[in-house]
């Protein structure tokens, strides 16, 4: 096929061929962007957690004896709460967490490497373990040790030492450990958090997430700290299939231990991360929205104008016809000229995606378009040219030859 | 000749129903789009309190030590509770708040009923005059009460329709955190949007259902919610008064906006003394923002609200693109009829008219089409998880918009067209005739 005499004519109509062009390389602009946005989000919502979240649920509960309570009075009831739910039917293990990930509200601390270090180092999240932890919520140690017996602490204690406080070792999360002390060996090193004195690594789990605020980069730590107030977290551990039996069955262990229990959630880990991640979800569907809504109107445009082409090419098309041209290379005639408009756009629009995703990195602290979603748009176009110019080539190819001869 | 040119537009469509319903469907999906995103951001973006939003200030001081200090940055985003207490004892504006928020139990009169979590709002007693509070019943908490620590409460309207089904329930008692305290006041319908009063809250979220006095609220330890930041030994309660920790708005009323700088200079005066003191460590960094200023400052509308309004235009951009495609084809198929007319003696100018006529005719049935699809866009809006998406409903100005866009961008998407259309030469369609 010649492209030659394709171009020739594409020159005689360079309003309309520009036209299809950058309405082709607006949309290819936004789809690649649109679809990255989409992957983006889609990483956010498949993002690990660290914990067994398909074995866990979690009860937010509090005391109205606890309202006015002092440490030893939330204490008590909390070691009651953990005795019912323990003695819960296909309860595996039961401890309390200050924070979730993906609960929402959360405790951070700035990090150090050394004591005189003015600027944190990172911000890292802080969980305190009871007694449990690990265990219970199912983290996988990648190296060194969990916390011993004699090494865990009452906040309540810990607290009245002020600046002389002591977290003397700490389990941290891989993110962490790898930020802090790249390509070493972070067992045994020690940072500065918690008061004056240094904490060591102990131990290294796998994952473990933030509760909330992602932009502050995926570091946890956690200290053996007992911290018994109101409105903890209850994790449960149970196998897969009994979280909702356990989970109904535990609200009542509660109640009926302290008739004035206020249980504010109730909720299985899978509930809490969707709750978590909807509006990354519903963000998601509404690209995917956009870009079917564009493909469409894109298509629509180059109906409308292939067939108008065709109508006016009537006459052209008809003298090809009688001089020996196939309906097959009519059709193709008008596939190639789609061909390479939609290459044109896609060119040009290549360049845009790239200009439109400098603005997102700019203004939506987003990372570099991947270049993999540049051929992703390019093909959905080619295709989406392809086949809306197929009706209107379909009706060229069927212009009989004898219109070469008629007057209009 | 508008009505003339309004009969040959409709004419024209008729004979050419699927071009111009693919005209009407782009114009209509783009206006919808913008529409929608565009109704969101004029919603969230609003001024919140159009009255008083350039005489209500924002208070920000810099407490903290040197450690961890970079010139030129901003200062903690919230006051500790020493510099609070101290300005609004000082009192040198023509009102001041203090305000932080909390989540509190009430427990029901109703025997049975179960006690419940409601989020609160601590303040002191010129909260209710400086943000506007409507009150059905009673009043708000006086200086003397706020000072006196009194047990007294404000509820939301909901709070009191759902505790005491809507009657006037000042004078009883309301069982809070397992306290008693006594209502003195109801207030009217009210949601502030954004809720801006207090940032580091949902900013989008219904107004709290019950209002106390900041002062009782510190005398019975009750719990609060929001973000706090302490850069040293709290000795274990970060609300103390001496604690170094950031966790209290501060507000201040101003006869005028004239009178910010005069304040300004007070807040100045104010660091420096506490330096002075030894309590403050680095160089004064003072900031006083009015209510637009800190909204604009804190991001607060949604980044992915922002986002959505950028695509919604870019969409409508792609939509305008391809109608002015559609209406070259169709012009310029007409191109024997527009040359006939011009044999006749029609001016370019008249062709031209007719042409931005009948593409303003798309623009109206576009903009039609897309005030349905803009319903159907917040109607979708409202059944999204975030908070404001309850908020989201089209206003008469918003109506009006509607319309303008539509037949705006029909027109502009018309002047090239019908620049092409008027070149028409009359003698050349007339000899191909």
């Amino acid at each position: 096929m010649e492209f030659r005499p394709i171009l020739s004519t594409l020159m005689r109509h360079k309003i309309a061929a520009t036209l299809i062009v950058l309405e082709i390389a607006l949309s290819c602009a936004i789809i690649c962007n649109a679809l990255f946005l989409i992957g983006e989000r889609m990483d956010r919502m498949n993002m690990p957690s660290g914990i067994a979240e398909t074995e866990l649920v979690r009860i937010q509960a509090a005391s109205m004896r606890q309202l006015s309570g002092d440490d030893a009075l939330n204490t008590s009831i909390t070691r009651e709460y953990l005795d019912a739910l323990r003695k819960v039917p296909g309860v595996k293990s039961a401890g309390i967490a200050n924070q979730i990930p993906f609960g929402g509200s959360s405790n951070n601390s700035g990090v150090r490497l050394s004591d005189e270090q003015q600027h944190s180092t990172l911000n890292a999240t802080v969980y305190l373990d009871e007694g449990n932890l690990l265990e219970n919520m199912g983290l996988r140690l990648v190296s060194g040790r969990d916390f011993t017996a004699d090494e865990y602490q009452d906040m309540a204690v810990l607290e009245k030492s002020g600046d002389q406080a002591r977290i003397p070792g700490a389990i941290i999360n891989r993110s962490m450990a790898e930020k802090m002390f790249p390509g070493q060996n972070p067992l045994g090193k020690v940072f500065y958090s918690w008061g004056e004195s240094p904490t060591a690594v102990i131990g290294v789990i796998e994952d473990l997430a933030r509760p909330n605020s992602v932009g502050q980069g995926p570091y946890a730590m956690i200290f053996a700290l007992r911290e018994y107030g109101p409105g903890l977290h209850y994790i449960l551990r149970t196998e897969p299939g009994r979280r909702a039996e356990v989970l109904k069955a535990a609200v009542v262990a509660l109640k009926k231990t302290d008739p004035n229990t206020l249980v504010v959630n109730n909720d299985t880990f899978d509930e809490i991360r969707a709750g978590f991640f909807e509006q990354d979800r519903s963000m998601a569907w509404m690209l995917v929205v956009v870009i079917a809504a564009l493909m469409l109107v894109t298509a629509l445009g180059i109906v409308g104008l292939a067939s108008f082409w065709v109508q006016q090419r009537t006459k052209q098309i008809g003298v090809r016809r009688a001089l020996g041209a196939t309906r097959g290379q009519i059709l193709r005639y008008f596939q190639v000229e789609n061909f390479l408009l939609a290459s044109a756009g896609i060119v040009l629009g290549m360049l845009m995606a790239y200009g439109i995703n400098q603005l997102l990195m700019a203004k939506y602290e987003l990372p570099r378009l991947p270049l993999f979603y540049l051929p992703i748009g390019a093909v959905a176009l080619w295709l989406l040219g392809q086949v809306a110019v197929f009706w209107p080539a379909r009706k060229a190819a069927s212009v009989p030859p004898a219109i070469a001869t008629r007057s209009v | 000749m508008f009505g003339y040119y309004l009969n040959l537009a409709v004419r024209s469509f008729k004979r050419n129903k699927a071009l111009t319903v693919l005209m009407v469907l782009a114009i209509a999906l783009g206006i919808g789009a913008s529409m929608t995103t565009l109704t969101v951001f004029h919603v969230l973006s609003g001024d919140p309190i159009p009255d008083k939003s350039d005489r209500l200030f924002y208070v920000q001081l810099d407490p903290e030590t040197m450690q961890g200090y970079r010139p030129g940055e901003e200062p903690q985003n919230q006051m500790t509770r020493f510099d609070s207490e101290a300005l609004l004892a000082q009192k040198r504006g023509l009102r001041q708040v203090i305000t932080n928020g909390g989540n509190v139990v009430i427990t029901p009169e109703k025997p049975g009923a179960a006690p419940e979590f409601t989020d609160a709002r601590y303040a002191s007693s010129d909260f209710f005059a400086m943000f506007d509070v409507p009150l059905k019943y009673g009043r708000g908490w006086t200086a003397a009460e706020d000072e006196g620590k009194a047990r007294v409460a404000v509820l939301s309207k909901e709070t009191n329709d759902k505790q005491f089904g809507g009657a006037d329930s000042t004078g009883k008692t309301l069982r809070i955190d397992g306290n008693d305290f006594r209502i003195i006041g109801v207030l009217d319908a009210w949601r502030l949007v954004p809720r801006f009063y207090d940032l580091y809250n949902d900013q989008y979220d219904t107004t709290e259902g019950l209002f106390l006095p900041f002062s009782t609220s510190r005398d019975l330890k009750m719990g609060t919610q929001g973000s706090t930041n302490c850069w040293g030994d709290s000795g274990g309660d970060s609300r103390s008064l001496t604690a170094p920790c950031a966790w209290l708005q501060y507000w201040v009323e101003l006869e005028s906006p004239a009178k910010a700088a005069d304040y300004r200079n007070y807040l100045v005066n104010y660091s420096d003394q506490q330096r002075k003191a030894g309590r403050y460590e680095r160089p004064t960094n003072v900031r006083l923002r009015n209510v637009m200023e800190l909204m604009e400052f804190n991001e607060v509308v949604p980044g992915d609200v922002r986002l959505q309004l950028w695509l919604a235009f870019g969409f409508l951009l792609v939509c305008l693109v391809n109608t002015v495609g559609l209406l070259l084809a169709k012009f310029l198929r007409r191109s024997g009829e527009i040359g006939v007319r011009r044999a006749l003696g029609a001016s370019r100018s008249e062709i031209f008219k007719q042409c931005l006529v009948e593409a303003g005719t798309v623009g109206v049935a576009g903009g039609l089409l897309g005030l349905v699809l803009a319903l159907l866009g917040l109607w979708a809006v409202r059944q999204q998880p975030a908070s404001y998406a309850s908020l989201a409903h089209l206003d008469g100005s918003m109506l009006l918009s509607t319309f303008a866009l539509a037949v705006l961008a029909s027109l502009l998407a018309g002047v090239l067209p019908a620049w092409r259309a008027m070149q028409v030469a009359p003698a050349i369609q007339l000899k191909s005739q």
